[in-house]
């Protein structure tokens, strides 16, 4: 078998909530995991176990308090645990894409161009980008007429789906996605997994969460749970 | 990845008498790397930007700006008008109230074009036709180069300042609150049109502002001070959706954000 795309060890998370009386909220601890080429695991486990949080510590969007998060990145393996933020940042721009539930909307700028960016940012020309743009937005059923528009009107499943459209343009080799399919449609649903089996089929190894059965069974290699309380106790 | 940075600081420390305007502040900023800066009001963010700007003399510790014929070098070292030479061609600055950063006696096309003939340009048919390409790519009416920013909205002469400071290619931008003192959708406008220019001229910058809004879009790092001091600094989603520090909770908990 190839080399694991990501290697997660130790992994620890716990929130410190200074405004509150410093509580602490001990999320998980002792995280291991590895991730290959075109593999997908599903996160599982009740509402409030960690799920999103742990995506969001692989993403380096929270704080990871301890652990690695072992990354294989431009040739080399970079562990993204304390890593220089101008390093994150380029793990984001060339090898882990994340989809988050719902979409940041960036006011003024067109859907077409929000979609396009992050493949810009990886050097592929503009209008070579804004193409690629326009045919994802046309396989996720977004309406023409609204792809010169800023997505800060659109319903909360048109959102979603610019959403996604941004997070598979620029193919990157590690993808995770919370919760992709959830304000959608029986239709876009079906689009969005045969985007996610297309990714795979091309190598992309994807952490998803997904709360749809049908959805996981028909994506999912593997199930990863997470139980609420089973903290190194 | 480039292994030198545009900006070296180390041990930068300010005071007023025995106000600590900012203290022991460290850090490196990457070519084509934005910075944000946000605390409370007197945290010492204005100071520090002055200083890194070399507008104010630190009291202690270094500055060190990655010069393009000699690389690294101390910016206080430097002779007076080296470091005038700096501030005219290398670094833009745009200040929180325009009339710091504009002289309301002059066209907004003098204005703009000032800077251009600061870095040599000598032709005036070439500044004229430069100068109303960048009023247009600010959203300003080319129509009225020959105005007087005075006549112009507050936001408008915000968009003349930083017309001003990108005509001349610096590679280091100081922003302090670009967008203070605007209404809601001119601050909007002005702040999608500083993030498409910050990202299509690879300009570096530091921009300081109450709006966490304003970080979120613009900075790929975030600095939070306090009473003089950065009390957090990582980055900036990660800091304003999971802050470690105490005031950075409460800072993030306490403004309402986009
Ligand atoms: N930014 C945060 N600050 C403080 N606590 C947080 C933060 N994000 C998550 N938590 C806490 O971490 C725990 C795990 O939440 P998380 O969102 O990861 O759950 P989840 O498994 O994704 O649940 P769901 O299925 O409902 O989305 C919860 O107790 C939550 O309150
Ligand atoms: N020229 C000066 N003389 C004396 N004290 C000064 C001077 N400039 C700043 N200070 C003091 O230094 C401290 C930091 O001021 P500074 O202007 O840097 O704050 P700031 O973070 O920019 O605040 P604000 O958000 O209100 O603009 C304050 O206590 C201020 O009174
Ligand atoms: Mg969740
Ligand atoms: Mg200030």
């Amino acid at each position: 078998m190839r080399n694991p795309v990501l290697e997660i060890h130790d992994l620890a998370k716990t929130f410190r909530l200074h405004v509150q009386g410093g509580i602490e909220i001990p999320v998980f601890d002792g995280i291991d995991l590895a991730l290959h080429p075109g593999e997908c695991l599903a996160l599982v486990g009740a509402s409030g176990a960690g799920k999103s949080t742990l995506m969001r510590s692989i993403y380096a969007n929270y704080h990871a308090n301890g652990g690695r998060i072992l990354v294989q990145h431009r040739g080399t393996v970079v562990d993204m645990v304390g890593a220089e933020p101008r390093t994150i940042l380029d793990i984001r721009r060339r090898t882990m894409g994340y989809v988050s539930q719902f979409l940041r909307v960036v006011p003024r700028v067109a859907t077409e161009e929000i979609v396009a960016e992050p493949l810009r940012m990886t050097g592929v020309e503009a209008a070579a980008a804004t193409d690629r743009a326009r045919a994802l937005l046309a396989r996720l059923a977004i309406p023409e007429r609204l792809w010169s528009l800023a997505p800060a009107t659109f319903s909360g499943g048109e959102q979603q789906r610019v959403n996604i459209a941004r997070g598979f343009i620029a193919g990157y080799p590690i993808l995770l996605l919370d919760e992709p399919t959830a304000s959608l449609d029986a239709a876009n649903r079906r689009i969005v997994i045969e985007l996610i089996l297309e990714a795979k089929a091309r190598g992309t190894a994807v952490i998803g969460i997904f709360h749809d059965r049908e959805v996981r069974d028909a994506i999912a290699d593997r199930l990863f749970d997470l139980k609420p309380g089973e903290l190194a106790a | 990845m480039t292994e030198r940075p545009i900006l070296r600081v180390r041990g930068l420390t300010r005071l007023y008498g025995r106000t600590v305007a900012c203290r022991n502040v460290s850090f490196d900023l990457w070519p084509g790397e934005v910075l944000g800066v946000v605390g409370e009001s007197g945290a010492g963010k204005t100071t520090l930007l002055k200083c890194l700007s070399a507008q104010v003399e630190p009291t202690d510790g270094t500055i060190e700006y990655d010069t393009r014929a000699d690389g690294l070098v101390d910016v206080f070292a430097l002779s007076e008008p080296a470091r005038r030479m700096l501030l005219r061609t290398d670094w833009g600055i745009v200040h929180q109230n325009p009339r710091d950063g504009l002289h309301m006696g002059v066209s907004a096309g003098g204005n703009v074009g000032e800077r251009l003939m600061a870095v040599g340009a000598r032709h005036y048919g070439n500044i004229r036709s430069e100068v109303l390409d960048w009023l247009d790519r600010v959203e300003i009416d080319t129509g009225r180069i020959d105005d007087r920013p005075d006549t112009f909205s507050g936001g408008m002469q915000q968009r003349v300042q930083i017309a001003r400071n990108l005509i001349s290619r610096p590679r280091l931008l100081f922003l302090d609150e670009p967008t203070g003192g605007l209404d809601v959708s001119v601050q909007a406008r002005l702040l999608d049109l500083l993030r498409q220019l910050v990202a299509s001229t690879g300009v570096a910058a530091i921009v300081v502002t109450h709006d966490l809004g304003v970080v979120r879009l613009l900075a790929h790092r975030l600095m939070v001070m306090r009473g003089g001091e950065v009390v957090e600094h990582g980055l900036t989603d990660q800091v304003l959706d999971d802050p470690q520090h105490a005031y950075s909770q409460l800072l993030v908990s306490s403004i309402l954000q986009v």
